[in-house]
This record gives structure tokens, sequence and C-alpha cells, in this order.
């Protein structure tokens, strides 16, 4: 099972919603991202002190009627991916970037 | 640009979404640039709270790209707050900036918000150049200083270098610096018109023959035979009325200091004003950016058959202020000819024009500033 985190939005990324899109602009290197819908999912979510296995459980596994074990080992590969980026923190920890920038 | 990048401003234009917003903060300045188009007196300038809800308004209207200009924003003593809130919306933000007032905290301090970067104007690597034109003495030395403090930050910086008579010969040596600093670099060879309309300061561009020279420097514009090719002719009538002329009131706009919306800050064609009607609403709603809107390459005079047409690089907001936003720039006509060494149709009918207004029936110069 992957174990659990938090994760939450860099303060440094500039983000929009275009239409049916979330746009990511990195912090770290300018590149531009267009969020699929679970990353949607997961960025819109991103508070740093809601568990990932609680996004995966309520809002990932009931959108694609997917078992709990496998999204929340897609999930957190994902999440890493976008943490990579400089799109995420990631946290075993409850964090907050309440306040930032 | 990314592929990415040009999906993003496909379906922004597809959904009528102002991707990029330039909100100049204050027109006010510590500099008294020779070339610039700006009234420096404030006649009123939006206070913090208008400007954080005109911020609000762009955010919910889907604004992406901000550009924070001026004038010379540090002016303004709520430039941080301003700058705080507009990263709280997720906005890139871009500065616009002489440099002059920044100081190490003030670096950091950007870099620590996460702008997304930087531009600086730069008109020169000698200080008593760079400070004839801005007529602000040591102003070469600070800029620098303040471009090395937001690099040491950690923050993205670019030069702007715009070009006139007087600095036109130093922009290799610009940009020499500019690669030492490890900084960006771009040039700029257009002086544009007062917003007003006055159009003395155009006898500050630079000379025809420089122009060619720097449309046929490799290191500005890569392969020549590409970027100075003859001009494929004119477009097919049928792409021409599917082609727009730039994203000026598409998927762009301007926002001036006193809530005034216009297409783009190159182009005053007054829209609405935010002191009285939602960002959102005059987006949508305003019948100046709807005629804007309804002009494509097809509609233009003088352009739409010119052998330039797929090419050009025309602007409508220096067409509008020549005089008809539907017509040709002579500035833009200009450096087509510059680049390729083929006159457009604009510049052929002025040359004609010229011509038969000549008492000895002999062709007059017709390479001037517009």
């Amino acid at each position: 099972m992957s174990t659990d985190c938090f994760i939450a939005r860099s303060p440094k990324v500039a983000a929009r919603r275009i239409g049916d899109e979330v746009m990511i602009m990195s912090g770290l290197d300018s590149s531009l991202f267009s969020l699929n819908e679970t990353a949607a999912i997961l960025w819109e979510c991103a508070d740093g002190v809601t568990p990932l296995s609680s996004i995966v459980r309520e809002r990932i596994c009931p959108r694609f009627e997917v078992e709990f074990e496998a999204a929340m080992k897609d999930a957190r590969e994902l999440a890493e991916s976008l943490a990579a980026h400089g799109i995420f923190l990631i946290s075993d920890q409850p964090t907050t970037t309440e306040g930032a920038p | 640009m990314s592929e990415l990048m040009l999906e993003l401003g496909a379906k922004a234009l597809r959904l009528g979404v102002p991707l990029s917003v330039q909100l100049d903060l204050t027109y006010r300045c510590n500099e008294r640039c020779v070339h610039c188009y700006l009234d420096h007196e404030d006649h009123g300038e939006m206070t913090t709270a208008e400007i954080k809800g005109v911020l609000d308004q762009l955010a919910r209207a889907g604004v992406f790209f901000l550009n924070l200009s001026g004038g010379e924003i540090f002016m303004r003593r709520d430039l941080f707050e301003i700058i705080e809130h507009a990263r709280k919306l997720m906005f890139s933000v871009k500065l616009k900036t002489n440099a002059v007032m920044i100081r190490p905290a003030k670096a950091k301090r950007i870099a620590e918000l996460g702008v997304h970067s930087v531009q600086i104007s730069l008109y020169s690597h000698r200080a008593e150049v760079h400070d004839e034109i801005t007529k602000l003495r040591g102003s070469f030395k600070r800029t620098i200083e303040g471009a090395r403090m937001l690099k040491e930050a950690g923050v993205q910086v670019s030069f702007a270098n715009v070009l006139m008579k007087g600095n036109e010969t130093d922009y290799p040596q610009v940009q020499a610096l500019a690669a030492e600093m490890g900084v960006g670099f771009n040039v700029d060879a257009t002086i544009t018109p007062m917003m007003d309309g006055d159009r003395s300061v155009l006898s500050l561009n630079i000379d025809p023959a420089t122009l060619e020279k720097v449309f046929h420097d490799v290191s500005l514009v890569g392969a020549t035979e590409d970027f100075c090719a003859p001009p494929p002719g004119a477009m097919d009538a049928a792409d021409a009325f599917e082609t727009l002329p730039c994203s000026a009131g598409h998927t762009a706009a301007y926002i001036s200091p006193y809530g005034d919306v216009y297409p783009c800050v190159a182009f005053p064609l007054p829209c609405g004003n935010v002191r009285e009607q939602d960002f959102g609403d005059i987006w949508r709603d305003s019948p100046q950016l709807e005629e804007v809107r309804g002009i494509t390459v097809g509609h233009l005079q003088g352009c739409s058959s010119c052998a330039h047409g797929g090419t050009c690089t025309r602007c409508p907001g220096l067409a509008y202020l020549e005089g008809n936003m539907r017509g040709p720039s002579t500035q833009d006509c200009e450096k087509s000819f510059a680049r390729t060494g083929v006159p457009s149709e604009n510049l052929l009918a002025k040359r004609a024009q010229d011509s038969a207004k000549s008492p000895s029936g002999r062709a007059v110069t017709w390479m001037v500033p517009a």
C-alpha cells in the first residue's frame, strides 16, 4: 500500500482554469502544464492538510470507479511527478501555504 | 513558443478568454525618457482597493498572464500589496520597470512572491548614453545594480533595449552585457506615438539603413534567409478573411492607471472603464472591442492584397494612431521593406503620391518616419 502524505500547491506556480482545463506554469522553469482530470482534482484538493488518501477515497475513486489501492498508488506517483516540476509540495505532515505568497 | 502555449492561445481565442492583460499601475515615473509616449502627471490613479478589485475581476474573466507596468511601478508605495494580491489569485506576473528603485530587500521579496520575470529598460552599455535618454543622472548605474540584485535573488530578468537615434549602434554591447550578466535580451526598433496622438517623438525613429542592418543581424533574428526572405505574396482571399491581425482585443487587453480599458497598450481605443463597469462585462459587451474583433486581414485597406500579407507584422494600434484601424501601419510597412527589400503596397502608393506632389516631378524620399 502506498504511504499516505499531504500535498500542497507550491506558492511559486501560476494557475488558471481555461474552459475545462487547468493550466499551470511551473515556478521552477516556466514550463506550462495542462492538468488531466485526475491531476486537476489533486490540484483543487491540495490544501496541505487533507491526506492524499482522503482525496483519493472521496474524490477520485467515486469519479473513476476504481479500487482504492490502485488509485492511491497512481495518485501518489502523479503527485510526486508534479512535485518534481515544482507544482506540488509533498509532506508526511500537514502543511499550509495559507498566506503565501 | 511551446506547442502547449499555442494551443492555450487558440483555446482562449475560441472561448473568448482574455488570456493576457497589461495593467499600468501608474504613469508617474522617476525618469523622463525622451521617447516616452506617456503623460507623467497623476490624473487620478486607481486606489489600492480599486486595483485589487480589478485583479479579482481579471481572475474571474480567466486572465492568466498579468503584466504590471507603468510609468515606473515602484513609484507606487502599495506595489507589493498589489503583487501579493495578484499572486494569491495565481496570475503569472511579469513586472516592467527601470529597476532604479530596486534594493536587495525588494529583490528578495519579488523572488519570494513567485513573480515570473522582470523586464528592465536599458538603452545602452554606456552610462552617459543611457542617462541622456532617461534624463536621470546615475540611472544606468542604479539600473544595472537593480538587475544584478534581482538576478542574485533568483529572479528571471531581461533587458528591453529600445532603439532610437542616439543609441542605435549600442545594442551589440547591450546584448553582450546581458549575456555576461546571465539575463535575457530583446530589442525593439519601434518608437510609438504618444497616447494622445502626438507624433513628434517619431522623429527619434532610427533611419532606414540602420533598421535594415538590425533586421539582418543574425544575433537578433536568427536565420536571415528565413526572416528576410522575399514576401510570399498576397494572402488567399478566403484565408485573409479568417486571419486575425493580432491578439489585441481577442485574447489580450490593456488597463490604464485610471481604469480605462483598451485592446492593447499600443492601441488606445477606449472600450470602457473598470471604475464604471466590471471588466468581464466590458470584455464581453464593449461595442468597440466587438468592432476590433470583426476586423480580419481581409478587411484591411491596402493590406489584404499586399505581397507582405502573410508575413507582415502590422500593428493595428499603430494603424489606429495613424488614422485608420483598418488601414496600414506605415511604420510596419517600413519594417517589412527593411527586412525584405520589397516595398509594401502602402509604400508604393505613398511613393506615387509623393512623386505626383514633387514640383520637379521626380520621386522624393518616401522612407521617412511616419
